[in-house]
């Protein structure tokens, strides 16, 4: 690599203040939003999913005031971006695999993601969504994987999740709730401590 | 092709540019900031993807912050312009990717409803707004130079003007959320985010006043670049 490379800009935390950039129509404000946590619609193919869960700081305390942002493939494990060219994976119009959303609108600091369930992305590996997290207070956003409590046999396979501490790779695997509206898993996300959710040096 | 085998389109964050996860004088990052190692593993092409956003995303008034909240009349404070250009690490334009700014008012005030600091806000001014870069990476915004304002994090405690930013970049892993600061701010080296970052790498995200820029019984200009993590060197394999 050539020496005159020029240096990235320093990351800086996303601060208290996000909503009405950001997340504006969660939280009331004008500008039309770009994106929310409603990633499918009726007509998105797959199964549908919730996502929903608090993160935690060091204190055990929520947040209240986190940005989640999640990116996943489609159910045919294709993702909606030119990188992805593998044409034998069907795009679907009506899912573009981004959402995003704060905590500081739901009942106990909770974010929430209406989706579907992502196929794999290729042969071996588990369905999962990738998880990035910024709060004031974390000055460089953080990412993470979310994996299913119910692909236990794609989980004990997949390559990345292999490559985790075995003692720490729970912490990436959502669990999952039913219940009469439909298929609910829930992730939390713990900052610090012993039981720390896993996050990666991408 | 197993994971492993996955060529990675980008490398890993350059570390020397950015703050670490636990600062001493940010008082938020103690309970927040990650505490545990890093764990490094393998990419695949989920983190060589990522949202894709254009110029149909932005709306006709969403780049200029000094008529997109206009109620009554004109904002308060004094006009500005900032402009720049997206690269990667190699000097490469990175075209048609979102930036997203947001940023007090002129008086260093916050839309947002939990910003308490007594001073007054403006019912013209919004303070967020978007654009998407040009061929050559270059975007535009018009907006009013943000007020500073006092914080919590101790006493007499001030953060100096600043506009947060918010872009994409072609991948998940060249995601950046950065703050643009002012040319001769004093409260610079008072303020411990600014500090998070390495000495050397600091100056990266002050702006510079430029006369060209500037337009006329209008707007002072200030010029603001930003680099992203560039693609490999390597071509990849097809």
């Amino acid at each position: 690599m050539a020496d005159n490379k020029l240096k990235e800009t320093p990351s800086q935390t996303v601060g208290p203040y996000f909503a009405y950039g950001l997340t504006p129509r969660q939280y009331g404000y004008p500008l039309p939003p770009i994106t929310s946590g409603k990633l499918a619609s009726d007509k998105t193919k797959g199964d549908y999913i919730e996502i929903v869960g608090q993160v935690f700081d060091g204190a055990g305390n929520t947040v209240d005031d986190a940005m989640i942002e999640i990116w996943q493939a489609n159910s045919s494990g294709r993702f909606a971006h030119p990188a992805d060219q593998r044409e034998e994976r069907a795009l679907d119009p009506e899912f573009n695999g981004f959402g995003r959303m704060g905590t500081g609108t739901l009942p106990g600091n909770h974010f929430q993601f209406e989706t579907i369930k992502p196929g794999s992305i290729e042969d071996g590996h588990a369905p999962f969504i990738n998880v990035i997290v910024f709060m004031r207070g974390l000055l460089i956003h953080s990412y993470t994987r979310l994996y299913f409590e119910d692909e236990a046999a794609a989980n004990a396979q997949d390559p990345i999740l292999n490559q985790v501490p075995e003692g720490r790779r729970h912490t990436l695997v959502a669990k999952r709730v039913d219940s009469p509206y439909g298929v609910r898993y829930r992730f939390d996300i713990r900052m610090q401590g012993d039981n720390a959710t896993v996050f990666f040096d991408y | 092709m197993s994971a492993r085998d996955y060529k990675a389109a980008y490398g890993q964050r350059d570390w020397s540019s950015h703050p670490g996860y636990i600062d001493e004088g940010y008082k938020s990052t103690r309970l927040r900031g990650v505490d545990q190692a890093l764990v490094e593993v393998s990419t695949t092409l989920a983190e060589d993807t990522g949202p894709v956003f254009g110029a149909e995303h932005v709306g006709p008034l969403d780049s200029d912050l000094t008529k997109n909240g206009q109620v009554n009349g004109e904002p308060l404070g004094e006009r500005i312009i900032v402009t720049g250009r997206v690269l990667d690490e190699h000097g490469n334009p990175v075209p048609n990717t979102l930036i997203e700014v947001w940023q007090a008012n002129a008086a260093g005030r916050y839309v947002h409803k939990r910003d308490q600091h007594d001073a007054p806000l403006d019912p013209n001014f919004q303070g967020s707004g978007r654009c998407v870069t040009d061929s050559e990476g270059r975007y535009k915004f018009y907006t009013i130079k943000p007020g500073a304002y006092p914080w919590g994090n101790h006493p007499n405690a001030w953060r100096p003007n600043h506009i947060h930013f918010s872009l994409f970049g072609p991948t998940i892993r060249t995601r950046l959320v950065t703050q643009m600061y002012f040319p001769g701010d004093p409260l610079l080296d008072l303020d411990p985010i600014y500090k998070g970052i390495p000495e050397t790498a600091r100056s990266r995200l002050v702006s510079t006043f430029s006369i060209d820029v500037t337009e006329e019984n209008f707007a002072l200009g200030y010029i603001f670049d930003i680099v992203l993590r560039g693609p490999n060197a390597t071509p990849l394999e097809g």
